[in-house]
């Protein structure tokens, strides 16, 4: 089994499935020449040429829908955002156009798109380049929500996501660029709205996804050393959500906590709670918490960014406090 | 533009006034059944500028693309989408030609390459792009034609798809309708230009500029600028003046123009122009007329066809929302 580099994942990912579909092309800024701002696409301009990797103009709004347009005529492009950040530009596209296409015509559009980049918080980048963003694109019908941990994850949901017809958001994570993990050999999918049990437990469950996981396996592996086992449930796709293997998991543990990197209002996991207590409110032996980044814009300042987002510390605090 | 001399070009004028013609008759029905409250949502009509929509697209082939706005029944209709399935759109019906899906502002037909009636205003601008994209990648021949109004000439999205379409060239005509008003607002109080077309010179893109009273002056000069983006030559920026003689849409009373700027309006209705143009070329009055009962009376099958068709059924809520993976 090759280690590879959650970057490396994604390039082989793309680079596989567009040697395979001369439909596919990469589009955004510095993929290309620069090869990819997070390098993501490192190599592949000299391997697909021009054509298929196009290096655009600082003009979200405008190459999202050059995208979409493209896709309404059966091509299957993948356009990258540098970082998430700046799709806020480009959300009527995303939303009005991408994400309604196919209803609005009643079928004769679908839009087989994927818009993918680097997301999250972190590295003390402050307020305009530190979010998360999983929560509103959840919220729109009409897209599906991808957020890979691992780079084995990163690889068979983005395959996957080449290959659907349906628009797809795929939040990669930026500090996560550089980890490492195994990737088995060979080709292989992972399907969309099937969560993965990171670390099985008994004692509680943590519903989390992508870099948020940094901080909740150290904290569940502590916790163990102390006897509280700790299940740990990584969702890899938020929209569709595999509603089943949560319930699954908190029938078998009777508790849970939701952690997110995104904020507390509206936010993802306010959607999972409901989804619980509704569906598995009878085996709950406690009220269901989250951990989510705190009320506020990113700070700058190392210590106020750090204290403001999920951490080891607040998980184990806040686990001991729900297995008592 | 002169008149026809031969009986070739007067048989075309023909053609193009009895596109126009359908297109009146068939807004003046919606009209009706918008007041009678079997229409829902907002109902842009494209009364007055129908020289427009059926001049630029008679200039095109089969295999090119039309990318429209919310002002879209002028426009599918002359593309030759059927008054049928649209009016029964118009009513929220599942024969209709997005079986109820849209409405008004979304009429869409993938066999006919029209590529929707989008309702942000300048957000179709860039998909108009993307398709003219895929044409150049694809090499396949085809120019997307994309109208707009004056009023998306101010968007963000109308720029960088602007600028899009010049830095790689794509085949792509973009036709600003300029009504003179964006919903109420008068152009002179929104745009720093008083011609829209200039602004191809900020793109270093082809320019053009006419009025769109003559529904064959229209085709002639969208004719040079599909025929240079089919050469391979990049994108035209056109301005086409024209005038809508209703609101913004049905609910629009249109008080912030006065009536001596209408009845001004009125005396270059292009359809009254062609009319004029086809009697003194010799065509007798009755024909026209008959022509006219003709057209009427398929806008009343339409209507007819709407009101008996049925609704969606409710298992439909859900149909489409995600297209399926094969």
């Amino acid at each position: 089994m090759a280690v590879l580099t959650y970057r490396e994942a994604l390039n082989r990912a793309m680079t596989e499935e567009m040697e395979k579909d001369p439909n596919i092309f990469l589009m955004g800024e510095e993929v290309g020449h620069y090869e990819g701002a997070y390098k993501v696409s490192q190599g592949m301009l000299a391997k697909f040429g021009e054509k298929r990797v196009i290096d655009t103009p600082i003009s979200e709004n405008g190459f999202a829908g050059v995208g979409i347009g493209a896709a309404m005529v059966g091509l299957r492009p993948i356009i990258e955002f540098m970082t998430w950040n700046f799709s806020l530009v480009a959300i009527d596209q995303i939303i009005n156009s991408a994400a309604k296409m196919n209803y609005m015509s009643a079928g004769q559009f679908p839009i087989p798109i994927v818009f993918r980049g680097a997301g999250g918080a972190g590295g003390r980048l402050a307020a305009q380049h530190s979010q998360s963003f999983e929560s509103w694109y959840a919220h729109i019908p009409g897209l599906k929500v991808l957020a890979p941990y691992t780079p084995s994850d990163a690889y068979g949901l983005l395959k996957t996501s080449i290959r659907d017809n349906n628009p797809t958001i795929f939040i990669e994570s930026e500090v996560l660029y550089g980890s490492k993990g195994e990737v088995p050999e060979g080709e292989f999918l992972i399907p969309m709205g099937k969560s993965d049990i990171k670390r099985e437990g008994t004692q509680l469950t943590i519903v989390s996804w992508s870099r948020a996981l940094m901080y909740v396996l150290p904290a569940a592996e502590k916790l163990a050393k102390e006897g509280i086992s700790v299940e740990v449930l990584d969702l890899r796709s938020i929209r569709p959500l595999d509603e089943e293997g949560i319930l699954a998991s908190v029938r078998k543990t009777n508790k849970v906590l939701i952690v997110e990197e995104g904020w507390n209002v509206a936010g993802f996991g306010a959607q999972v709670a409901y989804l619980i207590q509704k569906e598995a409110f009878d085996y709950l032996d406690a009220p269901i918490e989250r951990i989510t980044q705190e009320d506020v814009p990113m700070p700058y300042a190392a210590n106020l960014e750090k204290s403001s987002l999920p951490s080891e510390e607040k998980i184990i605090k806040k686990v001991r406090e729900m297995i008592k | 533009m002169s008149q026809p001399k031969t009986k070739k070009e007067t048989e075309d004028l023909l053609e193009l006034y009895r596109q126009m013609l359908l297109i009146r008759r068939f807004e003046e029905a919606s009209a009706k059944a918008y007041s009678m409250g079997k229409i829902g949502g907002f109902c842009h009509l494209y009364i007055g500028q129908e020289a427009v929509g059926v001049g630029a697209i008679s200039a095109l082939e089969e295999k090119d693309y039309i990318v429209s706005t919310y002002r879209d029944h002028g426009h599918a209709l002359a593309r030759g989408l059927e008054p049928k399935s649209l009016m029964a759109e118009l009513y929220g019906k599942k024969t209709g030609i997005v079986s109820g899906n849209g409405g008004s502002m979304h009429f869409f037909d993938k066999k006919k390459h029209f590529m929707g009636g989008h309702g942000i205003v300048g957000g179709h601008i860039s998909l108009a792009a993307g398709i003219a994209y895929a044409s150049k990648y694809r090499e396949d021949g085809a120019v997307t034609l994309c109208f707009f109004g004056e009023g998306a000439a101010n968007i963000g999205s109308f720029h960088e798809g602007m600028n899009l379409a010049a830095i790689w060239k794509l085949p792509l005509v973009m036709i600003c309708e300029n009504n003179h008003y964006a919903m109420g607002t008068p152009e002179y109080r929104a745009l720093s230009v008083k011609d829209v077309s200039v602004r191809a010179a900020a793109y270093d893109i082809a320019r053009d500029h006419i009025e769109g009273d003559e529904v064959r002056k229209v085709r002639e000069h969208v004719k040079v600028a599909v025929e240079r983006a089919r050469r391979g030559e990049g994108p035209t920026l056109m301005e086409i003046s024209t005038y809508r003689f209703r609101g913004h849409s049905m609910s629009d009373p249109a008080k912030y123009r006065t009536k001596e700027e209408l009845d001004k309006y009125k005396q270059g209705d292009p359809l009254i122009k062609a009319e004029k143009d086809l009697l003194s070329a010799g065509w007798a009055q009755e024909e026209l007329t008959k022509m006219d009962e003709t057209i009427l009376k398929t806008v009343e099958d339409s209507v007819d066809f709407a009101e008996k068709s049925e609704e969606p059924p409710l298992g439909w809520l859900y149909k489409h929302v995600y297209a399926e993976n094969v």
